[in-house]
């Protein structure tokens, strides 16, 4: 486990000089995701150790959001001051980018299929 | 309180272990309550924690500063768990190549839908312009989305705010648009909620299936990218079109 954890903390810091180092709009760890994924694809997948260690952390993902989202208390007064409009643009942009996008991709891979399938 | 329990209290708050087991107690809890609901979406244990820590810190007039100090140690794993989703995404490789032109152009139209209805119906219901650009990015990953608001003259810490609203409201809407939708492929349902409730949303796929995972983290990169490339070029048209 901690030989994995040092892998990942070894490729998060290489994403973090990459990302600050070039001026990146993208934060550190996504990039050292990439270099990560990359390292998988040349190296023919990860060891047991590195998936067990990263299937413990992800399944717990929802555990990490806690401290930064707490932070929701800070701003109860500036979100109360324009609830209505805040509300309605959350609820309605997020529930609508989620239809939108699995629509689109759900028509996009029947129609593929249905090429598919039409050819001999 | 009496003298020594004065003491006891100076003590613990000064120090990260009150802040730190506080917030894996809550999740210990709220995970329970979610698994007793049988998963249930609107048990989200991100929202159910969150109130739990709330509430002990507003009883206890504990500052959210003195509690991030020592739940930073938890924070701070979101870098390590972010580079980890790479081994969900090597897995699914094959049928992530196999997707690849149909997901580029729901990515595309995916995040041009969230940034732009968020900011058309917050502007027809007259918020002001500085929460406009701070729930313009709401849909991908804090750090993004706080460095993206800002030079367009969002609050960061707004933004932040609606980033997290708007993870867990996805988390607990998708499963129930799924089903009116009728949408059945894991590959989809974690596509759409990466893009829409980035972090938030991919912790919740990742309780359905490693592919709902793996596709939701894939979602929530492409899209912190995009939006971080493609805001600040949309942002200044749509203003114009909306006459501020």
């Amino acid at each position: 486990m901690i030989a994995a954890l040092t892998l990942l903390l070894v490729f998060q810091l290489a994403g973090e000089v990459i990302a600050r180092g070039l001026g990146l709009p993208v934060p550190g760890p996504v990039i050292g995701m990439a270099l990560l994924f990359l390292a998988l694809l040349l190296r023919g997948g990860p060891s047991d150790n590195l998936r067990q260690t990263a299937g413990n952390l992800l399944q717990h993902l929802s555990l990490l959001f806690i401290p930064a989202g707490t932070g929701i208390v800070l701003y109860g007064e500036l979100i109360a001051a324009e609830w209505l409009p805040l509300a309605a643009a959350l609820v309605g942009s997020t529930f609508l980018a989620i239809v939108v996008t699995a629509l689109v991709l759900n028509a996009l891979v029947k129609r593929r299929k249905a090429d598919e399938g039409a050819q001999p | 309180m009496t003298p020594r329990l004065t003491e006891l209290w100076v003590y613990l708050s000064a120090s990260p272990l009150l802040g730190l087991t506080l917030t894996l107690v809550a999740y210990q809890a709220a995970f329970w309550l979610y698994k007793r609901a049988g998963f249930h979406p609107l048990a989200n244990p991100v929202m159910l924690a969150i109130a739990m820590v709330a509430t002990v810190l507003a009883l206890s007039d504990m500052d959210y500063r003195t509690y991030f100090d020592g739940a930073q140690f938890v924070h701070f794993l979101l870098g390590p768990a972010t580079v980890a989703l790479a081994i969900p995404l090597y897995a699914q490789w094959p049928k992530l190549k196999a997707m690849a032109g149909p997901l580029m152009i729901a990515l595309v139209i995916g995040s041009l839908t969230a940034a732009l209805s968020a900011y058309g119906i917050g502007a027809l219901l007259g918020a002001s312009q500085p929460s406009l650009m701070s729930l313009a990015p709401k849909s991908v990953t804090m750090p993004i989305a706080m460095a993206v608001a800002e030079p367009l003259g969002g609050l960061p810490a707004l933004a932040a705010a609606m980033v997290m609203l708007t993870g867990v409201l996805g988390a607990i809407g998708a499963p129930y648009l799924y089903r009116w939708l009728r949408i059945g492929d894991h590959a989809i349902r974690g596509f759409a909620i990466g893009l829409a409730s980035h972090g938030i949303g991919t912790a919740r796929a990742f309780q359905v299936s490693e592919q709902a995972g793996a596709f939701a983290a894939l979602a929530m990169g492409l899209n912190g990218l995009l939006t971080a490339l493609s805001l600040p070029w949309i942002m200044p048209w749509l203003e114009r079109l909306f006459g501020r």
